[in-house]
């Protein structure tokens, strides 16, 4: 009987519907886990964390007081303990062991330490603790005591944190102020040299005798332009004298007093004396600050803002090449070739091109369109600045070229299929009408096979957007500060290097030097490059639906 | 092939009997030629589809071409604009005429030619733009881009293919969202606004309901007296109601053509009257 029943539940179809929607909450269940792991663990690096006064009595040493973040807590064996030297009480199988952020790292030499739970002593919140978010060693912990002006105490004590606040503020304008000064005055005067040099050079190549008119028009340029460059060093001289006014005396957990230059301070605040709101604003502040600003300290502090930048305008030149070069060639192939053993042997290899490892288009990348390419562009046109290349070393546009390679077998697929969906009858009655094969393509099949063709782009920006490997031959950088747009003419320098969110995780994550500062910016930035593709990816499917609303012909 | 009831055919031969009370007797000597078919064979590959082929179809007249599934009724259709073109293995041979000058001839260019043998499909294929784009579709692209000539046309277009009333308000919707009827309507309209000779329908009525399919029928009777018509449809009645000559095929060969009232009235052929009476197809 039940053998009976069981046959008819299985013909009735439904444990083919269990196990499809099986396999679909499991797809969703880790995707969703996947991203809820790196948001948790990326995002919760901004909230401002209390920091702990803990004693500490080590047996071994002398007891001490220290001043630090909770990390992290690990349980673990008191097998493992033992090798180190830590005997647990008789019983305990387990013993905890607690990662910390003591900070002060020009002071203490590491600024991360792993203690042993079972020592820890008294652990207090003082609210008058302040964290000191440092331009360059880290993060400060400690106690402020005074506040400073050319060596002058003008506040100690409570007063001393408000007066505080006014001259950090002075300090962080000034630092801005002389930022954009050196970026873009600057900037444009080493710009303006470096064209008069190459002129000078170009005037040489040519053969212009020496001592002629247009190498003295050059020299007058070259003054006028040092000139300027006197006066910037000068009014640059003085912001400095002036942001280097201020100090700050600060107690650290071992006793000692320390200066510290407010010049090279970001940011102080006291997380132990802020209310949940305070915290909240503190916390969307630092991430913006992440998401906007430029990296310090080997990345592995400060923002990430070059590496959203560089990844966004790669994948879109890559988009704006690969569009019109994938849907040409698939309308060659599927409207005008006449269908043979070659044309199925082209689709073969276009079907495998997409199976080449990244990695060997890298490798392609560099050899064919940085030193062949570039390499006689550079010859050609940009002679003067050799042996300096210009185009011949890896950059944006030659990033962007090989991604484009790499993902025009997908949209030659996807324009392909949305060419063969067109209903036949469409193409009778446009040719019917008079239309040549030309133009019936042009004004009525590629319309309709617009949303085929988007179909293919999402997926090759999905795929360019992820990739890292073949970059690294061909353009991505450590460090990039300077974008691929700025103010100086031309204004878009696609021969530049630039950084990638995906190479800046690998970069962060395994090239860092301070891995326990590093890890979770490795889960913020892995969370921004995914959201940045969700982005990049939703963008091109409301595109699509839009255009699928004006032609809905081909659905029915 | 639906079989055709006796009382159909009967029905059919009422309405023929009233249409040759209207006019006078139509005779093929009397007209003008338009189309002109001779010695007319079609190959797909090595099947040949039409055999020696040779008729004349009349100028301002509507021409109804019937027979079973697959007798070459539609193949022979759309070689009056070189339809078959499209279709790399098909081969012709033979001599077709329009207004006497040969289709098939090397010089000939074929958008021209379509501009002038204009084509009805079996199932509405409005392209997926505005009901106004659709019409104009035709005039764009020999270039006319001039909205005052184009809305002029448009309207008269549609006052032509009896849609206006319908859809004067809604020009600049979606022709997706119409009914069948009307889009084959809108289908006619694109046709007759580049103005060409001949229109041939192949089956414009056979995926529509019976009220649509009335409309399309009283458009046609109206619009014969401006273009050549020739109709290719399986239904009978509707041969004999809209046509003023009926050509039958069968297995490729033209097996009777005459006036329509001739044709179904008193046929000479044994098998044209085995067809209308119902015995096969």
């Amino acid at each position: 009987m039940s053998n009976k029943s069981f046959s008819s539940w299985y013909k009735s179809g439904s444990p083919w519907v269990w196990l499809n929607a099986g396999a679909v909450s499991i797809s969703l269940v880790m995707v969703v886990g996947l991203l809820l792991l790196i948001a948790i663990r990326g995002l919760g690096h901004f909230w401002p964390a209390d920091i702990m006064s803990i004693n500490y009595n080590d047996p071994n040493k002398e007891s001490i007081t220290l001043v630090a973040e909770a990390v992290e807590t690990e349980i673990v064996s008191s097998v493992r303990l033992k090798k180190v030297g830590v005997f647990m009480p008789k019983g305990e199988t387990t013993g905890e062991r607690h990662l910390l952020k003591v900070g002060n790292r020009d002071y203490f030499g590491l600024d991360f330490l792993w203690i042993n739970g079972l020592w820890m002593g008294e652990t207090t919140y003082p609210k008058d603790l302040v964290a000191i978010e440092r331009r360059e060693w880290g993060n400060f912990y400690g106690y402020l005591t005074q506040v400073k002006q050319q060596g002058e105490v003008v506040a100690s004590g409570d007063e001393a944190w408000d007066e505080l606040q006014k001259r950090l503020e002075r300090s962080n304008m000034l630092v801005a102020e002389i930022k954009g000064i050196e970026k873009n005055e600057i900037g444009k005067i080493n710009h303006g040299l470096e064209a008069l040099r190459l002129q000078s050079r170009q005037l040489e190549i040519d053969g212009k005798p020496e001592g002629s008119l247009q190498y003295s028009e050059i020299e007058q340029e070259r003054k006028q332009w040092n000139v300027l460059y006197q006066g910037l060093q000068k009014q640059l001289a003085d912001l400095y004298a002036a942001l280097n006014r201020d100090q700050i005396m600060v107690a650290i957990s071992d006793g000692r007093e320390v200066e510290i230059s407010l010049a090279k301070v970001v940011d102080i605040y006291r997380p132990n004396g802020m209310s949940v709101i305070e915290k909240l604003g503190f916390y969307f502040e630092a991430v913006w600050k992440f998401i906007s600003g430029e990296p310090r300290e080997a990345n592995t502090e400060g923002g990430i803002f070059p590496a959203i930048f560089g990844t966004v305008m790669m994948v879109m030149i890559m988009a704006v090449l690969v569009t019109p070069f994938g849907v040409i060639a698939a309308v060659y192939l599927k409207e005008y070739a006449t269908q043979g053993p070659m044309i199925r042997l082209i689709r073969i290899a276009v079907n495998n091109l997409a199976g080449v490892p990244s990695i060997v288009y890298g490798v392609f990348g560099l050899g064919f369109f940085v030193y062949f390419l570039g390499g006689n562009i550079d010859e050609i046109f940009f002679q003067a600045k050799l042996p300096a290349p210009t185009f011949g070393a890896p950059g944006m546009l030659w990033a962007s070229l090989t991604l484009a390679i790499l993902t025009v077998p997908v949209v030659i697929v996807a324009t392909e299929e949305g060419l063969s969906r067109i209903p036949r009858a469409i193409r009778e009655g446009s040719l019917a009408l008079g239309a040549t094969k030309a133009e019936t393509l042009w004004r009525t099949v590629l319309p309709m096979a617009a949303p085929a063709m988007m179909t293919g782009l999402i997926l090759a920006v999905a795929r360019a957007a992820g990739e890292v490997a073949p970059l690294m031959m061909v353009g991505v950088v450590k460090l990039a500060p300077a974008l691929a747009v700025d103010n100086i003419a031309p204004y878009l320098h696609l021969d530049r290097q630039f950084m990638h969110l995906g190479f800046h995780i690998y970069d962060v994550g395994f090239q860092s030097p301070n891995v326990e500062a590093a890890r979770p910016l490795v889960y913020a930035t892995a969370f921004l490059l995914v959201m940045i593709i969700i982005i990049l990816n939703m963008t091109a499917i409301s595109i699509r639906n839009r255009l699928r609303e004006t032609s809905k012909a081909s659905e029915n | 092939m639906e079989a055709v009831k006796p009382e159909q055919v009967s029905a059919a031969r009422a309405i023929d009997i009233e249409s040759m009370q209207r006019g006078p007797k139509l005779n093929m000597a009397n007209e003008t030629t338009c189309l002109e078919v001779k010695d007319f064979n079609l190959y797909y590959g090595t099947k040949q589809a039409l055999h020696g082929i040779d008729m004349k179809i009349a100028k301002n007249r509507v021409t109804a071409f019937i027979g079973p599934s697959g007798c070459g009724k539609s193949t022979l259709l759309r070689c009056f604009n070189r339809m078959n073109d499209l279709i790399d293995t098909v081969r012709i041979e033979g001599d077709m005429r329009l207004d006497g000058n040969d289709i098939n001839a090397q010089s000939v260019n074929v958008a021209d030619l379509r501009r002038q043998v204009g084509m009805v499909f079996q199932k509405p294929n409005p392209f997926p733009k505005s009901i106004y784009e659709n019409v104009a579709y035709g005039l764009r692209i020999q270039g006319v881009n001039d909205r005052a000539t184009l809305d002029k046309v448009v309207e008269s277009s549609l006052k032509g293919a009896a849609l206006w009333d319908e859809v004067k308000d809604r020009l600049n919707e979606s022709a997706m969202g119409m009914s069948g009827g009307q889009q084959q309507r809108l289908v006619i309209a694109r046709a007759i606004a580049i103005e060409p000779e001949v229109l041939l329908l192949d089956e414009p009525a056979s995926a529509l309901d019976p009220l649509s399919t009335l409309k399309i029928e009283e458009l046609i009777y109206e619009l014969k007296d401006k273009y050549t018509i020739v109709i290719v449809t399986h239904n009978m009645q509707q041969a004999a109601r809209v046509s003023d000559y009926t050509a039958f095929m069968y297995m490729g060969e033209l097996i009777e053509f005459g006036a329509t009232d001739e044709l179904f009235t008193n046929p000479s052929k044994k098998q044209t009257e085995d067809y209308i009476t119902g015995r096969y197809g």
